[in-house]
């Protein structure tokens, strides 16, 4: 099936998302949508899969001008899609998940499960998607939920298959995995469009790869372009890859965890006693597939999240049981890992953002009451020296892009005096300008002599940051590594080889994918029960 | 909008506890269960076996009226009845203690324990005298229709992510609505579909504020909770009252015994005598159980009140299958409301549906949104309504009140986690809104 799209403008509110945008997909091959966040891939797709609907321009399948009013419209074209957040049911088995609305049934409407149960058998062995169609999703690792996805898409006689940005939730030996699926899948001549923001993946797993910046198509090139040409496109100007930074000259340790254990909201526990140490002018990075327990450990270091057992000592100073505010004042600036949520206050002015951990102390307040010109003035100044791009420092914050509002957590949390730095996602959602400008004020502190934490699920942001990266699996540390550790080593404490106790996958029951062939051993949760 | 999904949440599953947490779950429970058992042995000992005169006799009838087979009354000694099975009780509840049980058998062992409790409260308050234990059954299931009917409007709405707080007015404007129309047209089939198109329509209401305008689910239930209040007692007193006789006097459905089956003696009287709003929720319960559960329709009801983006993202009309569910469960609450009217006393009275409705939420929860659990709620909720109204006959020494707290307590101890944990469904009062 040969898929194209012609002129598609796609506008939210005086927003262009999609520019004129034109696309063709061939049959049988693997096409990578590269763009920032924010450049309108996923808009894109949401038209073509149905989702919304183009201001202008056309769909044209073999030759065939079509519209697609419902997702229904394009799966019924042989469009698939594997959302980010996947579109399963969590409570349900795999089986009902991939014969939802395309039930199997016997008379009066009464559910066919040994069919279904047979359709799932029978595409994940002719793919090398192994999956247990019985088992509920729920309880399925990602990597997993991501092959049930597939599996629906291909029940569903996909020709044309869109991953949006599939790789961000597994880890380097399921995204190998992965591609081995997308490559047998292209080899049984259907294509797939592949939309992502990394590289690599592009490089590696691609047959042609459509750049878009801010909506537009800025060019369709193939995987012989270097990373550095395909960054330059893909953000506009040429762009630094690697962080600039010199040695870290490490003091005294600031930050000390001991045998902490921490559990989740459901009462399991989620940081297994996690013990490493962050000095002063030194950056550690906390690597691992996201759910890993990272969310959980540094919520507790922040005093956000009750903690089981173990330490946690800044400076000396035990914070268990001490509430954030009392975290923030012994000199430990946050920022968390969802900004919209827990970093900002949307609705409020970009001035009262800047003083949420202040408010209550001079200069910003005199006894009960709050001084405006203060407050307004030293937002004017911490703007610019953060570089927030705005119209108004009285706008709400929430109209600022991802990269400022990052950047406007960052004015807050580094404006006081801290001697320990934590940082989770740092760089989530924000365009690569931004990146680096946080990257570089991120090193600054490093090198004035701060501690810094940095949690991420992004190894490049790891290994180009760090000077320690610790890796976290299944709430436990699997190793401590400098950031010159070869990357599939990472990947195999990732993946939980070199922890201790249960959790460890041998590294043979992992082989590296080759065309068509999957990994089968890990088809079970990533949790079990200790 | 809120529906993306938690991947995080997805990749730890809650089904999975830590094994030592769910250790410590158990050694609680079953130590609460054991103290439970303990406790209710000793009032099983002091009051009901200490409190009553040696050789006194409780009669227990199992006739019923319509068995032909006759089945001679039970004479239970009650004294050392109560003195035994309470040292039962006892020594289970200590033997418990000290060694973990499962789930299941400690649910078991808690219903043995309360079956024995019931017996002994039985047994001395009918000490002296007679009880008509089969009537006491019959008493039960009767009056759990609308507990029933209401539970099962409130599975299909939740089912499908609208919570229902209106019940309560469904089941009242339903009452309403069959005694009205079964007077004035004398018709009492026109009269129950008058009762559960009553009900649909308060539904709708419900769905076109909360589908359409977003309005919070449960706020708008209890509003119209409220109205059908208002509306019923405004319409009582304006039209009721002034005509009675043509308004207010419906007839009620007779009873029907089931032929066979109603003289198989002791479950024939307690199972198969009653009238039709009886047999339609036997009914009703199978057929809303098969349907939500393996059929394609309950298969999409399921996914729309779940996770309504993923149900939309593969073609199913998520506010068309809410709006659906609204009609079948308004429906069948309306059918309810009926039982108050046109299926017992005939007339219609203010607020005749008196919290049934909230009851019937309870229900709902307490047995997971899942039929079969939300029967067994309200059999227990309509169980101890039945005895509180024969022991207030019989005068037993204590307060009808306590027996009417007793579901409620009961309610509380459950959703306090001693019958396990439930899980409501995941898009459950979570209006859709497509970006």
């Amino acid at each position: 099936m040969r898929l194209e799209l012609r002129g598609i403008t796609k506008r939210f509110g005086s927003l262009v998302a999609n520019d004129h945008i034109d696309l063709t997909i061939e049959p049988g091959e693997i096409h990578a949508l590269l763009g920032e966040n924010g450049a309108g891939k996923t808009t894109l797709m949401n038209v073509l899969y149905g989702l919304t609907q183009p201001d202008e321009g056309q769909i044209v399948v073999d030759g065939e001008p079509v519209r697609f009013r419902t997702p229904g419209h394009a799966i019924r074209a042989g469009i698939g899609m594997v959302h980010q957040h996947f579109m399963l049911i969590p409570v349900f088995t795999v089986a009902e998940n991939v014969m939802l609305g395309v039930e199997r049934t016997k008379r009066l409407g009464f559910l066919d499960r040994r069919r279904a149960r047979r359709d799932v058998q029978e595409l994940s062995k002719r793919y090398g998607l192994a999956v247990d169609p019985d088992a509920v999703v729920e309880d399925l690792p990602v990597g997993v939920q991501q092959r049930v996805e597939i599996i629906k898409a291909l029940l569903r006689q996909a020709n044309v298959l869109i991953l949006d940005e599939p790789t961000a939730v597994l880890t380097p030996q399921e995204i190998e995995d992965l591609f081995g699926v997308m490559r047998s899948l292209r080899d049984s001549g259907r294509s797939i469009v592949f939309i992502t923001h990394k590289l690599k993946e592009v490089k590696a797993v691609a047959d042609r790869i459509t750049v878009i910046r801010r909506g537009r198509v800025v060019t369709t090139t193939t995987p012989a372009a270097t990373e550095a040409e395909l960054a330059s496109l893909m953000v506009g100007r040429p762009v630094m890859l690697r962080v600039d930074k010199g040695p870290s000259r490490p003091g005294a340790p600031v930050l000390e965890v001991r045998d902490l254990r921490v559990l989740d909201d459901r009462g399991q526990t989620v940081v297994d006693g996690v013990t490493f140490g962050v000095r002063a002018g030194e950056i550690v990075a906390v690597a691992g597939v996201q759910g890993n327990g990272q969310t959980e450990l540094t919520e507790a270091i922040m005093g956000l999240r009750p903690v089981a057992g173990g330490s946690i000592r800044v400076n000396g100073r035990e914070m268990v049981g001490r509430s954030p505010r009392e975290v923030l004042m012994a000199g430990v600036g946050y920022v968390p890992e969802d900004r919209q949520h827990d970093g900002l206050i949307v609705d409020f002015s970009v001035a009262d953002n800047l003083i949420l951990d202040m408010y209550h102390r001079p200069p910003f307040a005199s006894g009960p009451s709050l001084r405006p010109r203060v407050v307004q003035e030293s937002a004017r100044q911490r703007s610019e020296e953060f570089d927030v791009r705005l119209t108004s420092i009285d706008d709400p914050a929430s109209a600022l892009s991802g990269g400022n509002q990052q950047k406007l957590v960052l004015a807050r949390e580094l404006s006081r005096p801290i001697q320990l730095f934590v940082a989770a996602q740092p760089t989530r959602g924000v365009d690569v300008g931004s990146t680096e400008f946080l990257h570089r004020r991120i090193v600054q502190q490093r090198d004035s002599g701060v501690a810094v934490l940095i949690v991420s699920s992004e190894l490049d942001e790891v290994i180009s940051l760090a000077d320690r990266i610790a890796v976290m699996y299944r709430g436990r540390i699997t190793g401590i590594v400098p950031p010159d550790t070869p990357r599939e080593q990472i990947g195999l404490l990732m993946a939980g080889a070199g922890a201790t106790g249960d959790g460890a996958v041998p590294p043979g029951r992992r082989p590296a994918a080759s065309e068509g062939s999957v990994a089968v051993g890990e088809a079970e949760p990533t949790r079990r029960p200790r | 909008m809120s529906l993306s999904l938690d991947v995080r949440r997805l990749s730890r599953p809650g089904v999975l506890e830590s094994l030592s947490r769910a250790r410590a779950r158990v050694v609680t429970r079953t130590r609460v269960i054991g103290a439970l058992s303990v406790g209710l042995g000793v009032v099983m000992v002091l009051p009901f076996g200490l409190g009553t005169k040696a050789g006194e006799m409780a009669l227990l009838g199992l006739a019923g009226t319509t068995t032909a087979v006759h089945v001679p009354d039970m004479p239970v000694p009650v004294r050392p009845v109560c003195l035994a099975l309470g040292a039962v009780c006892i020594l289970t509840g200590l033997a418990l203690m000290p060694r973990p049980l499962s789930r299941k058998a400690g649910n078991r062992v808690l219903g043995g324990v309360l079956v024995l409790f019931v017996f002994c409260l039985i047994s001395w308050a009918a000490a002296g005298s007679h009880m008509d234990l089969v009537g006491l059954g019959n008493d039960t299931l009767v009056r759990s229709i609308p507990l029933i009917l209401g539970a099962l409007a409130g599975i299909l709405y939740e089912r499908s992510g609208v919570i229902n707080i209106a019940i309560e007015g469904q089941l009242l404007v339903g009452a309403f609505a069959g005694a009205i129309i079964g007077s004035a047209i004398g018709d009492l089939w026109l009269g129950l579909v008058g009762a559960a198109v009553s009900g649909a329509l308060l539904g709708l209401l419900l769905g076109y504020f909360c589908l359409r305008y977003l309005v919070d689910q449960v706020i708008m239930g209890v509003v119209l909770d409220v109205f059908a209040l208002g509306i019923t007692n405004y319409l009582y007193d304006r039209l009721l009252v002034p005509y009675q006789n043509s308004l207010n006097s419906p007839s009620v459905f007779p009873n029907i015994a089931v032929p066979g089956l109603s003289s198989i003696p002791i479950i024939g009287p307690i199972f198969f005598d009653a009238n039709i709003l009886l047999y339609l929720c036997y009914i009703l319960l199978i057929v809303v159980h098969v349907a939500l559960f393996h059929t394609r329709w309950g298969l999409r009801v399921r996914a729309v009140g779940e996770h309504p983006l993923a149900a939309d993202t593969v073609g199913i009309k998520v506010i068309a299958t809410r709006y659906g569910n609204i009609i079948l469960g308004g429906l069948i609450a309306g059918l309810g409301g009926a039982y108050f009217t046109i299926g017992s006393v005939g007339a219609f009275g203010k607020d005749i549906s008196s919290g049934d409705g909230f009851i019937a939420l309870a229900a709902v929860i307490f047995g997971g949104w899942r039929p079969a659990g939300a029967l067994l709620a309200a059999l227990l909720f309509g169980f101890a309504d039945a005895l509180q109204n024969i022991l207030g006959i019989l005068g037993a020494p204590i307060p009808s009140e306590f027996l009417l707290m007793a579901p409620y307590l009961a309610t509380i101890l459950a959703v306090a986690g001693l019958v396990g944990k439930v899980r409501p469904p995941g898009a459950d009062g979570k209006p859709y809104v497509k970006s």
